[in-house]
């Protein structure tokens, strides 16, 4: 059971993920941000159980729509924000961007660009924590799409053969880029297929927060036990295009207005007034709070100075001298 | 050819050294390694006890240090390196076996988007200190267990790699390659691992990365080589002295941090040079050595640098059919620049 501190809580992380998101993607049609950039629209009740399910010691391990896990992972949003601008105020510096979101400040270990591949990584994290005999768990998320690649089915094998503290995130909003779920999978109960991995496996319905947030509870306590992997496959839809300010053609509308009658946000904001956990005015002071955190970060990000040049060949390894041979001037 | 033309510098000076193969060294590495420090762990296919790996190279390890440290996997290359580089992030030292180099196609976006810029990516938050060691094949496999894709890591920035060509170097590459801060690829050619003998130092022994050694001083012509051709070049050079032409032979032993200080160095004096290798010669890593060489001695040379290297077409089986550089091939290149 949730408390109501908890509640508002996810109630707050979810309505800045939206805010964060909906600006973002507003400032990549107007051209002030020059990226790409991956709306989380959708996701907001999924990464909104998240914050309230993993401790600071729990890893996460992201991809390129990462923006809601950082922000639930307790990233700093003028990090994040200035980040996706490649600013030096970034979390990363400005060298990694939108797609590549790392903070391990927060156990926000990384984010990967390309489809699937961060699973075996949280595995290895998964092996590493388990040799620590830390109480921490991995979570890795993932889109539905990423069930098709063999780095999942790789990384599934090894969590369920050696019972490894993970906690594999599906965040099913049933596309794959342009591709709906149906067009690509042969069998689309995504649960039953990791079930055949030999590990626990749970469907929620991810635009319920509180049931996310009770499933993904007990599979991070379980993991944290020593209890092994469970695969969460948290049903959404994606509210939005695929990238920026994506075009929508080829989405039904039907099925898309659908799934707006369940935006996570106005409808947890609804559920949390009819059950009277929360009055208007507590809530419209987290919208406002929200509005003005919002505001702040991007006026930070905007206003934060570019990359030094000589940060360009600064990380590349440990020590610049190794670039030694390779023509870099330094 | 004597074992005292492969002593390396490094060893030269140490205390006590046994005669040992190729093999015997990286087993010796592995073991003082996983001794020194809990933190470095091996994982890959088949490499606990009893196999103790295909090649027999982490032989005893998983015997002497549990099966957690020493990780039998599945058959996936992807999760292999991917397990590796979260296992790195969690601060381990992870030393990721990967059988064959042609099976680092598998797994090359693990190696070249993850391993390989996660501390850029991350403004120097996340480093993979990961060690990917590999083997390249013989020809006895055939074109998909054979080839030489070195260059392919050296294009990627991030990544260190790593040649040895004697036991000693081997064993002293490894061991730094182990302690790191950053991903290296470390490839043991199946030519050399078991035929190559030399004397080792007998306890731990570290080689710097990124320092080339010179195998045979020379004063005509700079042979630029590493790993089984630095066998080929010395046995050139050999031929080459009783002609009267003094060849001085480079072993780079890193390719990434490559050692242009001492190959320029060495052609400034000869002014004429040679790379050699068994990558191919297109697109390889001769082409770069021969640019950079070219565009910084261009006005002290007497002669185009020459790359001798594979030909263009995947390995082929048959022993017949030429397509590694000989060190016959060497000594007629090495005529051409001397214009002879
Ligand atoms: C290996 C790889 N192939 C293709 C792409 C291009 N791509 C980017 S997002 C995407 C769709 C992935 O869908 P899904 O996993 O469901 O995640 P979602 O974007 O819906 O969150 C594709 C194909 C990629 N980034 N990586």
């Amino acid at each position: 059971m949730l408390t109501t501190a908890e509640m508002l809580q996810m109630y707050r992380t979810m309505a800045l993920i939206t805010a964060t998101s909906d600006r973002a993607s507003a400032e990549v049609k107007s051209g002030s941000l020059q990226s790409a950039f991956y709306p989380v629209r959708g996701l907001e009740g999924v990464c909104g159980a998240l914050s309230i399910a993993v401790t600071t010691e729990d890893q996460l391990v992201s991809t390129y729509r990462s923006l809601g896990d950082a922000l639930a992972k307790g990233s700093n949003l003028r990090g994040v924000i200035a980040e996706i601008y490649g600013r030096s105020d970034g979390v990363c510096g400005g060298k990694g961007g939108p797609m590549h979101l790392h903070d391990t400040s927060v156990g926000f270990m990384t984010s990967t660009g390309i489809v699937g591949s961060g699973i075996p990584i949280a595995v290895g994290l998964g092996i590493a924590a388990q040799l620590d005999g830390a109480q921490r768990a991995v979570v890795t998320t993932f889109g539905d799409g990423a069930t098709s690649i063999g780095a999942f089915h790789e990384g599934m094998n090894m969590a369920g053969l050696w019972k490894l503290p993970v906690v594999f995130l599906c965040q099913n909003n049933q596309w794959g880029e342009h591709t709906p779920i149906a067009e690509y999978a042969a069998n689309t109960d995504l649960a039953g297929r990791a079930q055949a991995y030999g590990m626990r496996t749970v469907r929620v319905d991810g635009f319920d927060p509180v049931a996310t947030a009770e499933v993904l509870r007990d599979a991070l306590a379980r993991a944290r036990n020593g209890e092994g992997p469970t695969f969460v496959e948290a049903v959404t839809y994606r509210l939005t295009g695929h990238s920026g300010s994506a075009d929508y053609s080829y989405m039904p509308a039907d099925e898309l207005a659908a799934a707006l009658e369940r935006d996570p946000v106005p409808s947890f904001r609804r559920r949390l007034l009819e059950s009277g956990a929360a009055s208007e005015s507590d809530l419209a002071a987290i919208d406002a709070e929200v509005v003005a955190q919002v505001d702040d970060a991007f006026a930070f990000a905007q206003a934060s100075a570019p990359p030094e040049q000589d940060l360009r060949y600064r990380d590349v390894f440990a020590d610049t001298a190794a670039l030694a041979g390779t023509g870099v001037a330094l | 050819m004597t074992t005292a033309a492969f002593l390396s510098d490094d060893a030269a000076g140490a205390a006590q050294t046994e005669v040992m193969t190729m093999a015997q060294a990286l087993n010796s590495a592995l073991h003082l390694a996983m001794d020194a420090d809990s933190k470095v762990l091996l994982l890959g296919e088949d490499v606990a006890d009893p196999i103790g790996g295909v090649l027999k190279i982490s032989k005893g390890l998983s015997t002497k240090y549990g099966r957690d440290r020493v990780r039998p996997t599945p058959i996936a290359e992807t999760g292999i390196i991917g397990a590796a580089v979260g296992l790195a992030m969690g601060g381990y030292k992870p030393i990721a076996e990967i059988m064959f180099m042609d099976f680092t196609t598998v797994c090359i976006d693990q190696i070249v988007n993850h391993a390989a810029k996660l501390r850029y990516m991350s403004g120097g938050h996340t480093p993979v200190p990961l060690t990917v060691r590999t083997g390249v094949g013989t020809r006895r496999f055939g074109a998909q267990h054979a080839q030489n894709l070195e260059a392919w890591f050296m294009h990627t920035p991030g990544i260190k790699v790593v040649v040895p060509s004697t036991a000693a170097d081997a064993k002293g590459l490894l061991a730094s390659c182990i302690d790191d801060p950053d991903p290296c690829l470390f490839v043991e050619h199946f030519d050399l691992v078991f035929t190559q003998k030399d004397e080792v130092p007998v306890g731990l022994h570290k080689v710097p990365l990124g320092k080339a050694a010179v195998r045979r001083p020379g004063e005509h012509v700079t042979v630029i080589t590493y790993g089984t051709q630095v066998r080929n070049a010395v046995a050139a050079a050999e031929t080459l002295a009783e002609q009267g032409i003094s060849a001085e032979v480079i072993d780079l032993r890193t390719l990434v941090p490559l050692d242009m200080e001492t190959v320029l160095e060495s052609v400034e004096r000869t002014r004429r040079a040679v790379v050699l290798h068994d990558a191919h010669t297109f697109c390889g890593p001769g082409a770069e050595l021969a640019a950079q060489i070219t565009e910084t001695l261009w006005a002290d040379l007497l002669a185009p640098v020459l790359r001798l290297g594979a030909g263009y077409s995947p390995v082929p089986f048959a022993a017949g059919l030429d397509f590694h550089p000989t060190s016959d091939d060497l000594v007629a290149a090495v005529h051409q620049l001397m214009g002879r």
